[in-house]
């Protein structure tokens, strides 16, 4: 073990350690802790936390099932309107959703906490494995959905409840996508991602095969011809490049692998971390990618972000939890060049900047922070190949408001479409509605002409 | 600052604030702790006769409803008088009142409805030196099968007689605990009166089943998965207790008589709404068993702080300030026009007082204006109800303005009347229209 040993190493922490850091950020209210927490609901009418919430949950009505002692009646509520709800309430900003829009807010500047109850809820019918749909009659049609995380698995799901069959295909090797790979490990401890796939899939119908991706393993023509639809939901795989020298050193690396491994990771101890960290980027996945080097013994973590704090993707909350964590979050600062010496970063130029005339301009100050890694998180993009028959809009597939692509036949939704927020929840909408278009479509297909004479 | 010491029925204490005879005051380590913690007097826990005492019940004596947060609201039990011998309780009366001069201690007694068993116990008692009697005619549960408690308080006869041998035996003063298990309150506290009673006091428990247990259909508190129903009190009582105040206080036939308040009594804003309403001093029980002794401190500051603020100086200043104001329904004025005000800077936009006189009411405020969330009162439909007032969570966001003599109430298109015109005047009042002809 050794703190503060120079370069990227293993092993920084006293065993002990990792488990404290990396244990449930937010552990599960008991009974009690919830039954206080649903008091303070209001059961507004019209409530504006449903309206917040892009499944539109209906939250006045779960959390009054919590306060009246019938959390599985709670946890339906939710399923209803979002099947993923137990990973949306570990991973949701529900500090820029529902909870903002909490009526609590005005008169005492703190919410009702929902995404806590909402988890009591789903928590307590997911550990007993309470299924509370069931399939239709079987359509006997076939849906292909790509991408076995949020999007597809509710796409899934709300397909396999209308009695249609799914073929799920995803790349990697496990399902649940960003839930899986993506997710900051203290948010979903306990192998969740894959006890919530388990929990989703259990409705029957659903074949789920991994290792399969579009465009390297099977095209989208392949499927047109096999499955009487096609679902989309396969994600963004590309990652944005700092495009500034020394980008191919050592230690520079994509803030998403480095989540991902450490969320794959059983032993902590064993994933690599730099004494020096910076972290380029203002989203969610600079903080958790920054949050994440600190916990595994990192001395020093920077995130430099070349816009202010109000620009941040990231809430407020998650800033927040970063400084909590030690990190140190600077902003109007711009990578200029990444510093090496025989091949290894040792430090990043950056150049100060600031807004003028609307446009984000450097100011020819720069500065240099020591460093031995960095990583990237300004942004995924869109790139999967064989797809030219797709309309595009700003990178990614375009869909209208149900869905649907410029293709018939097929749909897509989550990070891989241009509408709606880079969120869980919105990736389970975007699946969720998608699904009932699809249904719809089959429905009227599968209908014999009627003579109107 | 304001002096709020109390002289009912010729006893004084320090305070009106004194523990009903219940549980908290069954023995001398209890009252001495209450007397150290403040309080003005004790009526001790109900006596019965000599003789090898009642027992109670070896299982839960109490079950509950709550509020928000688990706050209690409601109490019931089915303890019975104290399951002590008379003559432990006697002498540590005696003691008690020694080593308390100044506090008031009154022997609650229940006995059988028969002149003997009065005119035995009553010289025991009296030989304590206590300052007083009050005769338990109000437990509902348990003694009143037994022909005791409630059993004599609902027939107003027994009332009177009881009452006529309690007077007839001793000097000491005689305070009659009433029933609320009755129709009409008038008639106990009016036949307590013709038998020479110096007070009464009420309420006492309210009959009451607080729950079923779903899993075994038992009522709570269930003894071995049976239960009985017990007598109710605590906050959610104090309605029905102040209501009963105030009719016996305004009732021209017990007019004057000196009534001690119970009922729900939990901080000093409800000891001085029993006092407006004509009570001479209170009696606390659910609020001590709640919260233990010490919120009497709240009750003397609160009150004191209270009297100096509306420059009130004595309990008699505010002892049935608001008896006159209590009327039948028939003679509130039909001119009084109200109407519901949303005070938008205040309104958290909860949307309760919306759905609230949409789903059930007179569909007087909106939801939505210009198509944003906006809630505010339709003046053409309000009929001044105050249930938007009632359900709102903000206290003072809503409140109901009286209109103006001469403003126009846009719901009826009619301009406000400034003279007083009540239902006995009306048109629509059939009995009206027959005395007009």
């Amino acid at each position: 073990m050794d703190r503060l040993g120079n370069g990227i190493e293993a092993g920084r922490l006293a065993p002990g350690e990792y488990e404290t850091n990396f244990a449930d950020l937010h552990p599960r209210l008991d009974r009690h802790e919830a039954l206080v927490a649903a008091d303070r609901c209001y059961f507004c009418y019209d409530a504006p936390c449903m309206t917040a919430c892009p499944t539109a949950i209906d939250v006045p009505l779960f959390i009054r099932q919590i306060s009246t002692g019938n959390p599985l009646g709670s946890a339906k509520t939710i399923f209803d309107q979002n099947i993923l709800g137990g990973m949306c309430a570990r991973v949701c900003p529900t500090e820029t959703l529902c909870e903002q829009a909490c009526v609590r807010n005005t008169a005492e500047d703190r919410p009702v906490e929902i995404g806590k109850l909402q988890r009591y809820a789903t928590d307590i019918a997911m550990e007993t494995n309470r299924q509370f749909y069931e399939r239709a009659a079987s359509t006997g049609k076939t849906i292909a959905v790509v991408g076995a995380g949020p999007a597809g698995l509710a796409a899934a799901h709300r397909l396999a409840r209308h009695g249609h069959g799914v073929v799920v295909f995803d790349a990697r090797e496990k399902s649940g996508g960003l839930n899986e790979y993506g997710i900051a490990t203290y948010k979903a401890v306990d192998e969740f991602a894959r006890r919530e796939v388990d929990y989703v899939t259990a409705i029957g119908g659903i074949e789920i095969r991994n290792g399969q991706a579009l465009g390297r393993d099977f095209s989208l023509s392949d499927l047109g011809g096999r499955y009487d639809a096609i679902f989309l939901g396969m994600g963004l795989s590309g990652v944005n490049g700092l495009s500034v020298e020394g980008e191919d050193l050592r230690g520079v690396d994509d803030a998403v692998d480095f989540i991902a491994v450490l969320r794959q990771s059983p032993d902590k101890s064993l994933v690599p971390v730099g004494r020096r960290v910076v972290v380029i980027g203002g989203g969610m996945t600079a903080i958790d990618a920054a949050i994440q080097a600190k916990l595994l013994g990192a001395e020093e973590v920077t995130i430099c972000y070349r816009r202010g704090k109000d620009n941040m993707n990231a809430s407020g909350y998650e800033q927040d939890l970063a400084t909590a964590n030690g990190v140190i979050i600077r902003h109007w600062l711009a990578p200029k060049r990444i510093l090496g010496e025989d091949g290894q970063v040792t430090g990043i130029e950056v150049e100060y900047t600031a807004m003028r005339d609307g446009r984000l301009i450097g100011t020819g100050e720069t500065g240099v922070i020591a460093a031995d890694q960095i990583m990237k998180a300004i942004g995924q993009t869109f790139a999967a190949s064989g797809l030219s028959a797709l309309q595009f809009e700003g990178g990614r597939i375009a869909i209208d408001l149900e869905g649907r692509t410029s293709i018939e036949g097929v749909w897509a939704g989550g990070d891989c479409v241009g509408l709606g927020e880079d969120l869980t929840v919105s990736a389970v909408a975007q699946g969720r509605d998608a699904a009932e278009s699809i249904n719809r479509a089959l429905v009227v297909a599968g209908q014999p002409a009627m003579a109107v004479a | 600052m304001a002096d709020i010491r109390n002289t009912f029925v010729g006893i004084k204490s320090p305070n009106p604030f004194w523990l009903a005879s219940a549980p908290p005051t069954d023995k001398a380590y209890n009252v001495e702790r209450a007397f150290k913690a403040g309080w003005g007097g004790v009526v001790w826990k109900t006596l019965g006769e000599e003789g090898p005492p009642v027992v109670n019940v070896n299982g839960p004596r109490y079950g509950a409803i709550w509020g928000a947060d688990r706050r209690l609201l409601g109490l019931n039990n089915i303890e019975l008088i104290t399951d002590r011998d008379l003559y432990t309780n006697l002498t540590e009366m005696k003691q008690v009142k020694k080593n308390w001069p100044d506090r008031a201690v009154v022997a609650s007694i229940m006995v059988p409805c028969e002149e003997a068993a009065w005119k035995a116990i009553l010289p025991l008692v009296e030989e304590t030196e206590v300052d007083g009697i009050e005769l338990n005619f109000g437990c509902p549960h348990g003694m009143s099968e037994r022909g005791m408690g409630s059993a004599v308080g609902q027939v107003p006869e027994y009332i009177e007689m009881v009452v006529r041998w309690c007077k007839q035996y001793t000097r000491m003063p005689v305070i009659t605990k009433l029933t609320p298990n009755i129709s009409d309150i008038r008639h106990p506290a009016r036949a307590a009166k013709r038998g020479g009673t110096d007070a009464v006091s009420l309420i006492n428990t309210i009959s009451s089943i607080v729950s079923v247990d779903l899993d075994s259909f038992s009522p709570n508190p269930s003894i071995g998965g049976k239960g009985s129903h017990g007598g109710y009190c605590g906050p959610a009582v104090k309605p029905i207790a102040l209501n009963m105040v105030a009719e016996i206080a305004r009732d021209p036939e017990t007019y004057g008589l000196p009534i001690s308040g119970i009922g729900g009594v939990t901080t000093w804003r409800d000891a001085a709404e029993f006092l407006a309403l004509g009570a001479g001093n209170v009696q606390v029980c659910t609020a001590a068993m709640t919260y233990g002794f010490k919120i009497v401190e709240e009750m003397i500051t609160g009150l004191c702080d209270w009297m100096d603020a509306k420059g009130h100086q004595s309990l008699d200043d505010i002892t049935g300030r608001a008896v006159p104001n209590v009327t039948d329904w028939q003679y509130l004025n039909l001119n009084y026009i109200a109407k519901a005000k949303i005070d938008q800077d205040l309104c958290i936009k909860c949307g309760r007082c919306h759905i609230a006189c949409e789903d059930t009411s007179h569909q007087a405020i909106t939801n939505q204006v210009n198509g944003l969330r906006h809630f505010e009162v339709m003046e053409d439909e309000c009929v001044g109800c105050n249930l938007c007032v009632n359900v709102c969570p903000v206290e003072n966001c809503i409140t109901l303005d009286a209109l103006p003599a001469g403003a126009l109430d846009e719901r009826t298109g009619k301009v406000v009347d400034p003279t007083y015109a009540n239902w006995t005047q009306h048109p629509n009042n059939p009995m009206t229209r027959v005395a007009a002809e």
